[in-house]
Order: C-alpha cells, then sequence, then structure tokens
C-alpha cells in the first residue's frame, strides 16, 4: 500500500516539471495567440471576434506567397541538409574508427556553442564584396571586380543548411549506430550490389533517424528568423519577419498572432504532407529495436 | 562529503544574507537607444547616488512602444521615444504617465525644443515627455564618389547603381514623398490623400530597389558598409555620419534640399514605473553641461540643451559645421504627430518594397 502511494507520489513528482513546461509554456501562450488571432480592431480600443484577419491574410497575396516561399525553401534545405548529412552521419556511425568516433561527433558539435547571430556574422564577413573570399579571388587573379556573394537567395539556403544540418547528423548517427554489421554483410553475402545494400538495407533501417531528422530541420528552417534576415538582405523576405513587422513595426499584435497560427498550422501540414507522400508516420521516428 | 556541504549550505546562507541590504536599494531601469547610457555617466550617477542602480536596456522607437504595450507599461522606469510617437501611442495604450515638470530642471533646457515637444505630447492639460537629444535624418555621401548627392532622389539614381543603401523604415518613405513635391504631414489628416501618397513613392521605391545594395539595418552594419566603400549614398541618422566623419572626413552628412528630417528623442514615464525620484535625477543629471558633453560625444547628436553645439567635441563639431549651413537648419522638416493608423498603412507599403522584386 506504501510502496503505491510513494511510486503514485513520485510520478507526479517526475510529471510535475514536465506538465508545468508544457502548460505554461506552451499551451497557454498557443491558446492566447489563437484567441488574439481571432480578435479585430475597428476602432480605437474597440475589438470584434471574427476571423477578419485569416481573411486578411488570404486577401493579400504577399503574405500567402511570403509563406509559400519559406515553406519551399524549407524543403529545400531539409533536401539539401539530408543529402549532405547522411554520408557524414554513416562515416561517422560506420566507417570511422571507435576511437575517432567521439573526435568527430565532438567536431560536428562544436559549431553549435556559437549563436546564430555569430554564426551569421561569420558568414557575412566571409561573403561580403569586401570580404574575405571575394578580396582573396581578386587578389589571386581568379576574379578581375570583387563580387558580392551575400544578399541572394543561394547564400540564404546555403547560411540555413549550415545551421539546421547538425540537427539532421545526431539523430541520423544515433539510429545508424544501432545497426548490425551483419545485416550489411548479409545483403553482400546474397548477392546485393551497393546500391541494393543501400536501398533495402541502410535506409529502411536508418528511416526513423531520416524521419525524425527531416521534421526538426525543416521546423528550425521555417521558423528561423536571424539568418535569412541577416543574409537575405534587400530580397530576404521570410515569413518570421512578417510576424515581426507586424507584431513590432504596425502594432497590429492580431495580425501578427493570425501569422504566428498560420504559421505553425501551415507547417504542422506540410509535415503531415510529407509523412503521407512516403509512407511514413510519426511511429516510424521510434527507433526499433 | 556531508560536512563540505554545510559548509557550503553555511556560505551560500551567509551570501544572501550579505546580498539582502543591496536589494533594498533602487534600480532605474531605462528604456533607451544605444549609445543614449553611456558607461561613464552611469558610473559617475552611480557614484552621486550610492542608493541608486542603474539597469540598461537599448532598444528602438518600434520597440519600445511593442514593449511597453506588453507590460502595459510596466517593467522600465524611464523611456525614450522620438517625439512623434507619444501621443497616439498614449492615447491607444495609455503606457505613460504624465510628468511632474516641477521636478526637472526644464530652463536648462533649450526652450524653443522644450515647447516643441511639449505641443506634441500634451494630453488633456498634461505634459508626457521633455527632449533630450535632437537630430536629422538625411543622407551620407562619400565626397569622392558621390560628389554631386543632395537629394534623397538621388539614392535611387542609377549613376550609384549597386552602391547606395537605405532602411527600410518610414523615414525613407516620408523623405521620398519630399522629393517627389509632397508634404507628408500635411497630409496626415487625410487618410485617402495619405495613402494615395503612399502608393506613388512605394512605386518609386520598387523601381529603386535593384539599384540599392541592401537595406541596412542598424547603425554598425551602416558603419561598415560606408567604411568598406561598398556603399558610396545613403539614408542616415546625421548621428551615425558623425561618427563616421571622424574616421573617414569624405564621409558627409548632406542634408536634402527639401529638408533634412528631424527628430527629438524625449524623456517619458513608464505608467507602471516604480522609481520616478531616480528618473528625475537622471533627467537632472545628464542636462548638467559637463555631463552633456560625454553624452553628445556618445550620441554624436546635439542635446536639447541651449549651447549645444558648443558642448559638442571638436571632431564632431567639425562635422557638424561640415554637414549644416544655417538655410539647412531653417528649412528642416520636423516630424509631427503621427496620428493612429497612418503607421498601419505605411507598414503595408514598407511590405510591398521589401517583397517586391525585379
Amino acid at each position: 500500500m506504501t510502496g503505491r502511494d510513494a511510486g503514485r507520489l513520485s510520478l507526479i513528482l517526475l510529471m510535475t516539471p514536465f506538465a508545468l513546461w508544457i502548460g505554461l509554456l506552451i499551451l497557454l501562450p498557443q491558446i492566447g495567440i489563437g484567441y488574439v488571432s481571432l480578435r479585430e480592431k475597428v476602432g480605437f480600443n474597440q475589438y470584434e471576434y471574427g476571423f477578419a484577419n485569416y481573411a486578411a491574410f488570404f486577401g493579400e497575396p504577399i503574405y500567402r506567397n511570403t509563406l509559400l516561399r519559406t515553406a519551399w525553401i524549407s524543403i529545400l534545405v531539409t533536401i539539401l541538409a539530408l543529402i549532405i548529412g547522411f554520408p557524414v552521419a554513416y562515416y561517422i556511425a560506420k566507417v570511422a574508427r571507435q576511437r575517432s568516433r567521439a573526435a568527430l561527433f565532438l567536431m560536428c558539435l562544436i559549431p553549435l556553442w556559437v549563436s546564430d547571430l555569430v554564426r551569421a556574422y561569420g558568414w557575412i564577413v566571409l561573403l561580403r564584396e569586401t570580404g574575405v573570399i571575394s578580396t582573396t579571388l581578386v587578389s589571386l587573379g581568379v576574379i578581375a571586380q570583387p563580387v558580392e556573394m551575400l544578399y541572394n537567395d543561394i547564400t540564404v539556403v546555403m547560411g540555413l543548411v549550415y545551421t539546421v544540418i547538425l540537427f539532421m547528423i545526431v539523430p541520423l548517427v544515433s539510429t545508424l549506430q544501432g545497426m548490425d554489421d551483419a545485416l550489411l554483410e548479409a545483403g553482400y553475402n546474397l548477392g546485393g550490389s551497393r546500391f541494393t545494400v543501400f536501398r533495402r538495407i541502410v535506409v529502411p533501417y536508418a528511416m526513423p533517424g531520416i524521419v525524425s531528422g527531416c521534421i526538426i530541420t525543416f521546423m528550425l528552417a521555417a521558423g528561423s528568423y536571424l539568418t535569412p534576415i541577416l543574409l537575405g538582405g534587400k530580397n530576404s523576405s521570410w515569413f518570421t519577419e512578417q510576424i515581426y513587422n507586424q507584431f513590432i513595426t504596425r502594432y497590429n499584435w492580431e495580425a501578427g498572432a493570425t501569422f504566428g497560427v498560420l504559421l505553425l498550422g501551415f507547417t504542422s501540414f506540410v509535415v503531415w504532407a510529407g509523412l503521407r507522400l512516403t509512407g511514413q508516420s510519426l511511429a516510424t521516428t521510434v527507433a526499433k529495436e | 562529503m556531508r560536512k563540505l556541504g554545510n559548509r557550503l549550505l553555511g556560505a551560500t546562507a551567509l551570501l544572501l544574507l550579505a546580498a539582502a541590504p543591496a536589494a533594498h536599494a533602487e534600480t532605474l531601469r531605462l528604456l533607451t537607444w544605444g549609445s543614449y547610457a553611456p558607461d561613464e555617466l552611469v558610473k559617475k550617477f552611480e557614484a552621486e547616488n550610492p542608493d541608486i542602480k542603474v539597469e540598461v536596456t537599448f532598444s528602438n522607437n518600434e520597440e519600445m512602444i511593442a514593449k511597453l504595450r506588453a507590460t502595459g507599461g510596466t517593467g522600465y522606469d524611464l523611456a525614450q521615444p522620438s517625439h512623434d510617437r507619444i501621443y497616439a501611442a498614449q492615447l491607444e495604450y495609455n503606457i505613460y504617465k504624465p510628468l511632474d515638470l516641477s521636478k526637472i530642471n526644464v530652463d536648462q533646457m533649450a526652450p524653443n525644443l522644450v515647447d516643441g515637444v511639449k505641443q506634441n505630447t500634451t494630453i488633456e492639460g498634461q505634459v508626457y515627455a521633455v527632449p533630450h537629444q535632437w537630430g536629422t535624418s538625411g543622407i551620407m555621401a562619400n565626397k569622392k564618389e558621390a560628389p554631386d548627392a543632395k537629394s534623397w532622389a538621388d539614392l535611387c539614381d542609377a549613376k550609384y547603381k549597386g552602391r547606395t543603401s537605405m532602411r527600410l523604415r518610414r523615414t525613407i518613405l516620408l523623405g521620398t514623398a519630399f522629393s517627389m513635391g509632397m508634404n507628408p504631414f500635411d497630409l496626415y489628416a487625410d487618410t485617402a490623400a495619405y495613402k494615395d501618397m503612399l502608393d506613388k513613392v512605394t512605386e518609386k521605391l520598387i523601381a529603386c530597389k535593384d539599384n540599392l545594395k541592401t537595406y541596412w539595418t542598424g547603425g554598425d552594419d551602416l558603419s561598415a558598409l560606408m567604411l568598406s566603400g561598398e556603399v558610396v549614398l545613403s539614408e542616415t541618422w546625421d548621428s551615425t555620419a558623425f561618427k563616421l566623419y571622424s574616421q573617414n572626413p569624405d564621409i558627409v552628412f548632406v542634408p536634402p534640399e527639401t529638408g533634412a528630417l528631424a527628430w527629438i528623442d524625449t524623456f517619458a514615464m513608464p505608467r507602471g514605473g516604480e522609481a520616478d525620484d531616480a528618473a528625475y535625477k537622471w533627467i537632472n543629471f545628464v542636462i548638467r553641461p559637463e555631463n552633456v558633453k560625454v553624452m553628445s560625444a556618445s550620441t554624436g547628436s546635439l542635446a536639447a540643451v541651449p549651447n549645444a553645439a558648443d558642448l559638442l567635441p571638436d571632431d564632431k563639431k567639425a562635422a557638424v559645421q561640415a554637414a549644416f549651413t544655417q538655410a539647412d537648419l531653417d528649412n528642416l522638416k520636423f516630424f509631427a504627430n503621427i496620428p493612429p493608423g497612418i503607421e498601419d498603412m505605411e507598414g503595408i507599403a514598407l511590405e510591398r518594397i521589401k517583397a517586391a522584386t525585379n
């Protein structure tokens, strides 16, 4: 009897911080944002409730296009992060020797110790017209005039891939590490080519890592603010920037809240659609043992 | 191990006891612009008033209002919005409280600026702000590369393609409107006419976008662009230009021919401020002539005191003289109070410009 009570007590104690965190920091603010998004300002300190803010979003092509653009670039970033991250993860988990694994993994982690802002400025120092790369190329005689490499979509994509790739590599490494080498050997013994082994054994085994990596990467990219703004310059239209503008520059909290809800809804939809298209479900993200 | 734990506990308790009296000291929480609270002055103020601790948060006009609106005017004891951003924000969000002018040495401030700010910020007979620093927005040119620049419109001149910059905020909308022969301040009251003006300005700035290198977002950003020579002509605050003049005398502030846009940053008290006396002390402290000198060296702007130009450091004085003639000063266009709703329209215009591709 006492044992069960103690068990229950420890369960409650264990769950309380989690419940508080979810409730106070995630659920409550979301409900608040949802509430504000339904409020419409009709005059000086006068409000009505309805879906007018949502109608305004769909009526203005700038907002729609920015949201679609944000989603499209984020998907591109996710795919690139997967293509670049997979070989890295595979090397760390399977090819590298036991002793160097930890060191390699650490080398992937170190950039994360520096804040996003500093890393974005790092790119700026390298890529600006009077920056390191441009001046080096000029002094080597490769190009005649300094070139501006900042302020375009390619730079934004590159910067984002760099910022989020770690969140692709970590889940991939941990799933791939669980894979028994015997599986690969069996595949080769049965006459499989390298490609077949990769397609039929490695990829299905790594699927939980791929799915969770892609979801995290996509969400981070779509929700990022600093990297697209700093590297994109005059042509960086990013949806988070629209939200900032609504809240701060236009004092329009109602529209800002609406945009926030729409961003959450739309990115969730993209993740759902991605899972459906690839025949996966959220359950796959839990590694099979 | 346990012994060590006990000792640690004891030490922590002692520390807490020792720290407790310090918690009674008053804290002055300043919400202000970068460089408006130089360390030197903060330290001096704390030395003069040992029971007051100064906490500084750097911000800008839009964020100040957003922050105070979010907290209902609490969290800060003294804010420094520009004079045109107080009236509507106060009416709509009720974030400030009236000032007790008897506690401020108003007679030490420049009378014309005090009157100007009073006119802009009096609501129901009560004054909500007094002036602190003032300056202008205009254009900054590298004289070697762009010797003839004299108008807002020159930013869009194909001569300087890829070599100009601006901040995508309301200042450039107003400046461009002036350069197109319109007066936005006269149109404030007429929403339809203002909308019409904004449409024309938007069209012009979208066409201009290709000519720009990028939009700058802060003083440091702009300084790097100008000093590296990547940009030769830019919309700017005069203070930023004055700072650069001391590093490269080719970079000068040019008041546009239609008149530089003048702003006054003020002192205003958030409604939920808890250290009013400390705030009044700070206001009176920073307008003392010897402190004005330090402040102006840091901000690069003129203080709202009678002989402000004399209290500038030498390099800044030279920069001001290089920039303004008496005619330019007579031609200043002071920002008029922004009526509610105007900034929303401007916001849409700015978004259109930002999202446009050509």
